[in-house]
């Protein structure tokens, strides 16, 4: 302070300018690397507090689960729970894969989402009835499994089988219908439901994540 | 604190002075107490008092309850039925606290369209109405975060779509949305946090209430005339105004009466009338219940959330100037929050220079179509998600914004209002008679 004293300049003269002044002077520096620390200090302080609300370590750890579906007859539906979501595995009956295929005939352009949101395809895959069932196990028609996320796209309930517009699924919170390939069709969501990273491991077990 | 001139706290025994030199707490108090309020009041002023009771309520019944409630995932559910089983008098506390927030709903609704009648939003009152909706954003998060609380499916499947909205936001929703719930989908982390935050905002609440206070204390109340207090004398705004206390406390309380016999009626005959059964039943992520509902209080916002589908032109206008940034999902968050922010930008959307909509001829009745609207609205967000109440939905959704953005801008332009009193004094004495003795201040 004192050494920017100037002849003539009276002391609080010299506070209030020195605000305005935006020479690089040693105390600007000074200001400048206090407040910089400041704010790097600030956002480390914080940063924990904001970063203990993403997922916890067990939460995290990706699970992968198997399950039986030898028991899953032709038009029945079973639901899974894996990373704490209802996972759908449908058997589909011969009448069933049949209007799917109907349905398909339309073409992927008439669709709200024309994407197969398949984890198991590459992303710009089209929303076919093909590309969203799984490989059949030997003996079984093409197109006879299939598996999808149980959670709508629209704000996640989770939508009824056997039901809507489209024979497929309907989401009872906000009238989202999906067709028999789990495809969106009318309603607010956006997406088809999501197919699941699924294999088959033997001809009755079906390996999600 | 008020810019109305009256007369101050002064200390006179040595004790209030030397406590006033130290810490003038008491003036504080005082000059808070006996605020010169305009005597014109009517009964639509009554509901702050209320919404003050409300807050007190809820922070004290909801302190007793916290300590017989276990929030965790496997426990929640059993805590609640033990509170309403086996802790003495719990399921009177409980049905207190859960009917109190309807009592506070009901409160904020009524507070809330009287500022928009009588105009008290609008200047010097801008700040008085911000913190005010301030307040209302917050009293909605903490009545959703105490919903999820007691772990039924309603709770469950409530935050799962409340949470989901966040999910739309563009590019960074997932990451937002898996943030807030701690993992993949609602699960114990999600509970955990939603009972710290449920603990945490009735306080934040009770801060903004005194900044709500401090503000219309400083502008002075709005009245049913929008007239504003003489501030030439003391002598003159003391023909316009009495002390808070005696006259508005004891009005309020007795107004707070008569509606407490109510809410204890309906806290002791009828105190799942507002709830929903489905609440009482253990939450459970694999099934949802054939029709959520949110809490009443919410009906009118999620109807305008779930009227702008994909079919909707403007939805899919949107969607096409934004390359599809903006799809149907996120469209219908924008215009849920879009509908409260209209209400927070009242003071500057309102045109007209007049107050109160007692002198607008043409505003009245649009301010009443706004009032059916947002009961039609309430409806509304009960009824599934089907036809006809979709296009209701719209029509009604579309209303609310054509209200704000389209009604209160041009009518302040085209509307010829009608003579307004010049003053309270001549308001008052219009409707009571002229009575000088009796209208001057105990004082």
């Amino acid at each position: 302070m004192f050494a920017r004293l100037t002849p003539g300049a009276g002391i609080g003269e010299n506070l209030v300018s020195h605000a305005e002044d935006h020479e690089g002077t040693r105390r600007d520096f000074l200001y400048y690397v206090a407040g910089g620390a400041g704010v790097v200090a600030t956002g480390a302080a914080v940063w924990p507090l904001i970063n203990q609300m993403n997922p916890s370590a067990d939460v995290q750890a990706l699970s992968s689960i198997r399950v039986d579906v030898s028991g899953v007859e032709p038009g029945t539906q079973l639901t899974v729970k894996w990373l704490g979501k209802p996972v759908f595995v449908r058997h589909r009956t011969g009448a069933e894969i049949q209007e799917a295929q109907e349905q398909d005939a339309e073409g992927v352009d008439a669709l709200p989402d024309p994407l197969a949101r398949n984890s198991n395809l590459n992303a710009d895959a089209p929303a076919t009835d093909a590309n969203r069932v799984m490989p059949s196990p030997e003996g079984e028609a093409p197109g006879a499994w299939i598996v999808q996320m149980g959670v709508c796209t629209h704000l996640g309930c989770v939508p009824l089988g056997d039901a809507g517009d489209f024979g497929g699924w309907f989401c009872p919170c906000h009238g989202s219908h999906y067709d028999l390939a789990g495809r969106i069709r009318k309603g607010p969501a956006p997406e088809n439901l999501p197919v699941p990273p699924a294999e088959w491991t033997d001809a009755s077990t079906i390996k999600l994540g | 604190m008020s810019g109305i001139p009256h007369d101050h706290y002064e200390p006179k025994t040595n004790g209030e002075k030397w406590l006033n030199s130290r810490l003038p707490i008491v003036g504080l108090l005082y000059d808070t107490l006996m605020i010169p309020t305009p005597k014109n009041l009517n009964w639509m002023w009554i509901w702050g008092i209320v919404l003050t009771f409300c807050l007190a309520l809820q922070i004290v019944t909801g302190i007793v309850l916290v300590m017989h409630y276990t929030p965790h995932v496997d426990l929640a559910f059993a805590s609640i039925e033990h509170i309403m089983r086996n802790v003495n008098g719990g399921y009177m506390l409980r049905y207190i606290h859960m009917n109190g927030a309807s009592l506070f709903f009901v409160a904020v609704y009524i507070h809330i369209f009287r500022g928009l009648f009588y105009g008290s939003y609008k200047a010097p009152r801008e700040i008085t109405w911000i913190i005010g909706m301030l307040i209302y954003l917050m009293m909605m998060g903490t009545a959703f975060m105490g919903y999820v609380l007691p772990w039924g499916q309603m709770s469950f499947w409530g935050a799962t779509v409340i949470t989901g909205l966040f999910g739309a936001i563009p590019f960074v929703g997932e990451a937002i949305q898996t943030w807030l719930l701690g993992g993949p989908a609602v699960d114990n982390a999600t509970l955990n946090r939603f009972f710290s935050l449920h603990y945490l905002l009735p306080f934040v609440i009770a801060a903004l209430v005194i900044v709500h206070i401090w503000a219309f204390h400083t502008t002075g109340n709005n009245n049913p005339t929008g007239v504003e207090v003489r501030r030439t004398s003391k002598a003159d705004a003391e023909k316009d105004t009495l002390p808070f206390w005696p006259y508005f406390v004891i009005k309020d309380l007795f107004a707070l009466a008569v509606i407490l016999v109510v809410f204890w009626a309906i806290v002791g005959y009828m105190p799942n009338y507002l709830g929903h059964p489905d609440n009482y039943i253990e939450a459970n992520p694999l099934v949802t219940p054939a029709h959520i509902v949110p809490e009443w209080y919410f009906l009118p916002f999620y109807a305008i959330l779930r009227a702008f589908t994909g079919e909707v032109w403007v939805v899919q206008f949107a969607s096409f100037i934004t390359g599809g940034i903006v799809d149907a999902k996120f469209f219908g968050v924008i215009a849920m929050f879009g509908a409260i922010l209209a209400m927070a930008l009242a003071p500057w959307l309102d045109t007209s220079t007049v107050r109160s909509g007692k002198y607008r001829p043409m505003f009245k009745w649009w301010f009443y179509l706004l009032i059916i609207d947002f009961f039609a609205l309430m409806w509304l967000g009960a009824m599934p998600a089907e036809e006809p109440y979709a296009t209701f939905s719209l029509i009604a959704s579309a209303y609310w914004f054509g209200y704000f953005f389209v009604i209160l801008p041009i009518l302040g332009v085209i509307e010829k209002p009608l003579p307004q009193p010049e003053t309270i004094e001549e308001d008052f004495n219009a409707h009571y008679g002229k009575a000088d003795a009796d209208a001057t201040p105990a004082e």
